[in-house]
């Protein structure tokens, strides 16, 4: 087991690199840069700007120098002093700007995941074993309703309905009289209701493919022999249906952790700017508008590096529950 | 089939449906037999045949929805003290209710076709022994358990079960899973064991070792067994009375001797023909002419009168023959052994 953990995290260090040299030279590929989109917004609200002013900006900034030359820059600040280089829009470390962001971020993915995971779990478990009922194909209704409505649409709805019945405005991280207070009791408590509804919306998506995930992986593993030869031994149905099949049925619902995240992530960018959230989203979002390179390529190569942390958290809880693979891997 | 106070299972014209979306399967027609205690009764039978449906109607477990006990019933002597037994009707008992839950496994066990699919995959071998133990006799500790565990895998012939017992299945080749299904469904000592198809699923050297344990087994520990089997060979070589099903209905019933020296119905004949014998003239195989019917024909007369090379038009297609003993102890459902079949010269 610990071979294997020790393996995947070596195999880790490639995949960084490449995922580095890729979010990179993405950013690098639209036209000009961020020298170029200053000096057009400068010129177009009416500053008199010369030619060679705007060179200075250029070598300022290193944008003459070759791209490797930049990459090599900024990978190096990264891993030598943590350093993600200069946000140019917000006139400070781009470290320190998404500093300020990401345990929002972080809070909001996982506590949805595992918001949709509490939900999704009991739902899809009783939809398999009931299959037909009615109340399976109201799983079923919902589930789709939640994977085919976009969140954005839902997080306006929401907000309106929050807004016009509830009296509750659901914009932003804190109601407006908290924003520049202290942290205390009553702030929390501000905050956490202003985080129920992004939590939601953000889950709901997820939520609807895990019913569907797990309610296919049920209805597979129920029809297996094991579950009859279980059955034959006299045990309840009950403690048979969790012992085997459920555990079985969850490996994969787990081992999408992975690819769950970054979907999370993607899906959270629109919803966040539609409810004001103040996480990494709508910040990627507008540094990318604005051709903010570093920290643009900063936040694509911090997500990529949670997304991977993520994938290895599944493949190391799939070897722990699944003997199949932690022997196979360790045979070859 | 003389009625003894050695008598384990009687069932009574078991009738059992499966309502598909197709049509309505009847896959056991009115099915009677009994099993004697320590005595192996072997049953023989193409696919679809109903063979392994009474299997499972035995242990209660015919999946339900679609399946259904529509008739008759499964009675099941049940020693309590040495001198009295109660009797169980399985087919009036709740399904996977506490009563049944603690015949299977306790006093019946099953033995599957598929050693490779029979075990959960992520669970040790041990553990699901050991859970057979631990389910019917709550008292006993996880250590005496994993004991009895060892012992029994040691009986059935797995070498060095102390480490073994801690295996996946998938470390285990196919025989050798195949001996701890044998361990687990004999761990308990039951008083039957219902193999269905042990051995189809190995090669012919590993089913003679099989079929060698659990004829030791069985003289060691005194239990009944039911062996299911499409191979007239493995049966006789391990039944004492043997059973041929055809369509979900017995067609001939005898003792292995009996059955094998005199074969009365025309299926037992035609299923004879179609197997090689080592002193046999090198001729084809006479395969059983036809196709099995579909499983959704209703039959009114004899199921097998399609297929029948003796078969009397308007007799055998009109009405459903009756089982009759042709000879002592020999019973036999086929009209060619009846006053309809042989009228009055």
């Amino acid at each position: 087991m610990l071979v294997f953990i020790i393996r995947r995290v070596l195999l880790l260090i490639p995949i960084l690199i490449l995922v580095s040299f890729i979010a990179f030279f993405v950013i690098e590929l639209p036209p000009g840069d961020w020298v170029t989109t200053y000096v057009a917004q400068l010129r177009a609200s009416g500053v008199e700007l010369s030619d060679a002013e705007s060179q200075r900006l250029t070598n300022i900034y290193g944008f003459d120098q070759p791209t490797y030359v930049r990459y090599y820059k900024w990978i190096s600040g990264i891993v030598t002093r943590g350093d993600f280089g200069w946000s140019f829009q917000w006139g400070k470390p781009a470290g320190e700007v998404i500093a300020e962001r990401l345990p929002i971020t972080l809070a909001i993915s996982l506590l949805a995941l595992l918001f949709s995971w509490l939900i999704a779990i009991p739902i899809g478990i009783y939809s398999a074993t009931n299959q037909y009922s009615p109340i399976d194909y109201l799983a079923t209704f919902l589930g789709f309703i939640g994977l085919a409505t976009p969140g954005f649409l839902l997080a306006m709805i929401l907000a309106w309905a929050a807004n016009q019945y509830l009296g509750f405005s659901a914009l932003g991280l804190y109601s407006t009289e908290f924003l520049d207070k202290p942290w205390s009791l009553a702030k929390a408590i501000d905050m956490l209701q202003h985080m129920v509804l992004p939590l939601l919306i953000i889950s709901l998506a997820s939520t609807g493919s895990t019913i569907r995930v797990l309610r296919g992986n049920l209805l597979d593993e129920l029809k297996k022999q094991y579950v009859v030869t279980a059955r034959a031994k006299g045990l309840s149905e009950l403690q048979l249906l969790f012992k085997y099949p459920v555990r079985l049925a969850l490996n994969p619902v787990f081992s999408t952790i992975g690819w769950l995240l970054p979907s999370i992530f993607a899906g959270e960018v629109l919803i966040s700017i539609v409810l004001s959230v103040p996480s990494i989203g709508p910040l990627l979002q507008r540094a990318t508008m604005a051709q903010d390179m570093y920290l643009t390529g900063s936040i694509v190569l911090i997500l990529s590096t949670l997304t991977i942390v993520g994938s290895l958290i599944s493949d190391i809880y799939l070897a722990w529950a699944d003997p199949r693979i932690r022997y196979g891997g360790l045979s070859k | 089939m003389q009625t003894t106070h050695n008598l384990l299972v009687d069932v009574q014209d078991l009738k059992v449906q499966f309502s598909l979306h197709e049509g309505t399967v009847h896959a056991l027609q009115g099915v009677s037999f009994q099993i004697q205690q320590g005595k192996t009764l072997g049953v023989i039978g193409e696919s679809g045949s109903g063979k392994s449906v009474t299997a499972q109607a035995i242990l209660g477990i015919i999946p339900s929805p679609p399946g259904k006990v529509v008739g008759g019933r499964v009675l099941l002597n049940l020693p309590t003290t040495p001198t009295s037994t109660r009797v169980v009707n399985v087919t009036e008992l709740k399904p996977n209710g506490a009563e049944l839950r603690s015949i299977r496994g306790k006093e019946i066990s099953m033995i599957f076709q598929e050693p490779m699919t029979s075990f959960s995959p992520v669970h040790t071998l041990g553990d699901q022994i050991m859970e057979a133990v631990r389910i019917h006799y709550p008292d006993v500790s996880k250590q005496e358990a994993r004991q009895r565990a060892i012992e029994m895998m040691r009986r059935v012939g797995i070498p060095r079960p102390e480490e073994r017992i801690d295996a996946y299945p998938f470390q285990f080749s196919g025989g050798m899973r195949q001996r701890a299904m044998i361990a687990m469904a004999l761990v308990c000592h039951p008083r039957l064991v219902i193999a269905d198809e042990p051995t189809t699923a190995l090669d012919v050297t590993i089913e003679a070792q099989i079929l060698d344990l659990l004829r030791d087994l069985q003289s060691e520990f005194g239990m009944s067994i039911m062996y299911i089997s499409h191979d007239l060979t493995v049966v006789g070589s391990v039944a004492d009375e043997v059973m041929v099903m055809y369509l979900g209905l017995v067609m001939e019933h005898a003792a292995t001797d009996e059955l094998f020296t005199h074969p009365l119905h025309p299926y037992t004949e035609a299923l004879w023909r179609s197997i090689p014998t080592i002193d046999g003239d090198l001729d084809r195989l006479t395969p059983i002419r036809g196709a099995l019917p579909s499983p959704f024909a209703v039959h009114p007369g004899c199921p097998f009168f399609s297929r029948c090379e003796k078969r009397i038009v308007g007799v055998c297609d009109t009405a459903r023959p009756p089982m009759v003993e042709a000879r002592p102890q020999h019973w036999v459902r086929c009209f060619l052994y009846t006053e309809q079949g042989n009228p009055p010269q």
